[in-house]
């Protein structure tokens, strides 16, 4: 059974220990600059919502990719970079409509979440249960297929 | 079913690997006019700073991939296409029918009309087999000229830099990448890449090209490989190879009378005669369609091709760099000449080839660039709409620039200088015509809010993944 980020922002205090994990299971560092999910926060309503990426099916940064740098994991269902392949050359982040991947000018890599090769950190870390990795058809991937699908600008006639 | 792609770009190679995936047993074709194994062109300016190797540049990196999956790769040029019976011929010869026809084959660079383009040490930086000509003569220190600052030419200013060549850039647009970015964003770009030591020229024309040492013109035919493949690094270089930019010295006016030693005299509409070693032409790409003349397949700009992506004549489509399409924001037919475009269009080509009808709403038109570490974008409509308005955010010192163009509560097309994280969204902001709402005249007080009016607009009241 494939799973899959199940984020649900009603119950984020804002406590950034899911970059923190993130930051140090991919990075080595304690640095929330460097995690691959982000907690936004809606000062003036209280409110916050961490966010990464879907794993979406259309998948619009791997097929961005001229080189072949971005692959799936059978096994997870990740789009991850590969990073001895990348060039560099940011096109998959700016055809990804979400937004979750991002270029590093340190490493003159691009990065995103690769739900840490199965076992999110983020979801271990976080303690209100707002970020858990669940079951995939629980976490209402179909509502995000739905989302990316609307996205398409392809879609079958027939 | 006999399918034959013409060009082995992204478009040709995703095109046959979606009709290997949609069909077992019909037969692929991928005929290519260039001695190398399909590479990708937007890896080259990597493949210029050692960052990686040729093979980097590669499409595919298994060994083996499209003889696993019986896609049959011939070298050769297509001359002629019979569209009454379904004849490609080559210029060697072979002749080769087909049920399904897709032609890919890209763009090619436009030559200006300036006298000297055909000396020698005039590039053009197009192909792998330029980069291998450019990478064995550059050295730190070379003096080069780059004629033409559009998207191309600021890609292939960024990798000689990180050569440490010494750099001139002549644009006759006003400002830097002029097809991409509006003015305020141009001319930073500009303002930064003086800092770091190259000379833009900008409003400013070549006139002619010069050779110092009385040499002729190479005839097109006799521009052929001459180059050895570039040597991977050394050890020591590994080490101290520089990834920084530093500050050159810049290429200062010749008196013409004096001697000089470099092999080209360059002279610039504003009386200024520039001795250099090496001129890197990237004036602008043409799509690929001259063999298509009296074929009775439609072309304008590009091949027109429908919603999907065929052509005037049944069983023959396009796609990528070649392909005049719909342009998904001004519902216009336009080429885009980007990887994006070219990916998708590969794809539903192929479906459509597959006989699996797909509809192509339109390509949409995006860039990313990187000019010394100053990374720049824009989407969809960025200059704006005649009945839109727009919201700003200028800080000129940190070179940080967004710029948002709206028509009604829907953002029509966007620009950032300085911003690497979450910049997709503007692509999803935008293609996905999401209403703003309220979010609209944040946005136009301050852009940077960019990633709050996203979530806020694309996802429900429980916060959920969905649309709203």
């Amino acid at each position: 059974m494939q799973k899959s980020l199940h984020i649900d922002p009603m119950k984020c205090t804002g406590c950034l220990q899911c970059e923190m994990a993130c930051s140090y299971e991919n990075e080595g560092v304690f640095n929330p600059s460097k995690s691959r999910i982000k907690v936004f926060n809606f000062e003036h309503e209280g409110r916050f919502v961490p966010y990464t990426c879907t794993q979406c099916a259309e998948a619009w940064c791997l097929h961005a990719c001229p080189v072949e740098a971005i692959q799936l994991n059978k096994g997870t269902g990740a789009k991850e970079i590969k990073n001895s392949l990348c060039v560099g050359c940011k096109v998959c982040t700016i055809a990804c409509p979400f937004g979750t991947v991002n270029y590093s000018q340190e490493t003159g890599k691009v990065i995103k979440c690769d739900l840490c090769g199965g076992n999110p950190q983020c979801a271990e870390a976080c303690p209100t249960g707002a970020i858990t990795y669940v079951d995939a058809n629980w976490t209402g991937l179909d509502k995000m297929r739905a989302w990316a699908a609307k996205t398409a600008n392809a879609e079958h006639t027939a | 079913m006999q399918h034959i792609i013409i060009g082995a770009g992204p478009a040709g190679v995703i095109a046959a690997e979606t009709l290997r995936r949609k069909d077992p047993f019909c037969s692929i074709t991928i005929i290519g006019d260039e001695p190398e194994a399909p590479y990708s062109r937007m890896a080259i300016p990597y493949y210029l700073i050692q960052k990686i190797g040729e093979e980097g540049t590669h499409l595919r990196k298994t060994q083996d991939h499209f003889r696993q999956l019986r896609i049959e790769l011939l070298q050769g040029r297509v001359q002629t296409i019979d569209t009454r019976r379904h004849l490609v011929k080559l210029e060697n010869g072979t002749q080769r029918d087909f049920d399904n026809l897709l032609i890919a084959t890209g763009s090619r660079p436009l030559k200006p009309p300036v006298p000297g383009i055909d000396l020698p040490n005039v590039h053009n930086c197009w192909t792998l087999e330029d980069g291998r000509k450019i990478a064995s003569q550059l050295a730190p220190g070379t003096k080069v000229l780059l004629l033409g600052a559009g998207f191309i030419g600021c890609i292939v200013l960024e990798a000689l830099a990180l050569r440490g060549v010494n750099l001139t850039v002549v644009e006759m647009g006003d400002r830097m990448v002029p097809r991409m970015m509006n003015k305020t964003a141009g001319g930073m770009i500009k303002t930064w890449c003086e800092q770091k030591g190259v000379a833009v020229h900008t409003s400013t024309k070549v006139m002619k090209i010069e050779s110092t040492t009385g040499a002729q013109p190479v005839p097109e035919e006799q521009r052929t490989p001459t180059a050895e493949p570039d040597k991977p690094k050394g050890f020591l270089a590994r080490f101290f190879g520089s990834s920084e930019v530093k500050p050159v010295e810049q290429t200062t006016s010749v008196d013409k009378t004096k001697h000089v030693k470099e092999p080209l005299l360059v002279h610039l509409d504003n009386g200024e005669i520039l001795a250099v070693d090496m001129v890197i032409s990237a004036a602008g790409v043409k799509p690929n369609t001259d063999f298509l003349q009296g074929s009775g397949i439609q072309v304008n700009k590009g091949i027109l091709v429908d919603h999907h992506l065929q052509t005037n004549v049944a069983g023959i489509y396009a796609a990528g760099d070649v392909a005049e399409g719909r342009d998904f924001s001004t519902w216009n037919l336009d080429v885009h000449a980007i990887q994006p475009t070219a990916s998708e269009h590969g794809r539903v080509a192929a479906l459509n080839m597959a006989g699996e009808q797909t509809y192509y709403r339109g390509s949409f038109n995006m860039n990313v660039l990187d000019t010394l570490g100053l990374i720049s974008t824009s989407f969809g409509l960025w200059m704006g709409v005649a009945s839109g308005d727009s919201g700003e955010f200028h800080d000129p010192d940190r070179f940080h620039y967004i710029n948002l163009e709206f028509e009604d509560d829907v953002m029509v097309g966007a620009t950032t200088l300085g911003m690497t994280q979450h910049v997709g969204v503007l692509r999803g902001l935008i293609q996905n015509r999401v209403q703003l709402g309220e979010w609209k005249a944040r946005l136009k007080e301050d852009p940077t809010r960019l990633m709050e009016a996203f979530l806020a607009c694309t996802q429900s009241a429980n916060m959920t993944w969905m649309p709203r």
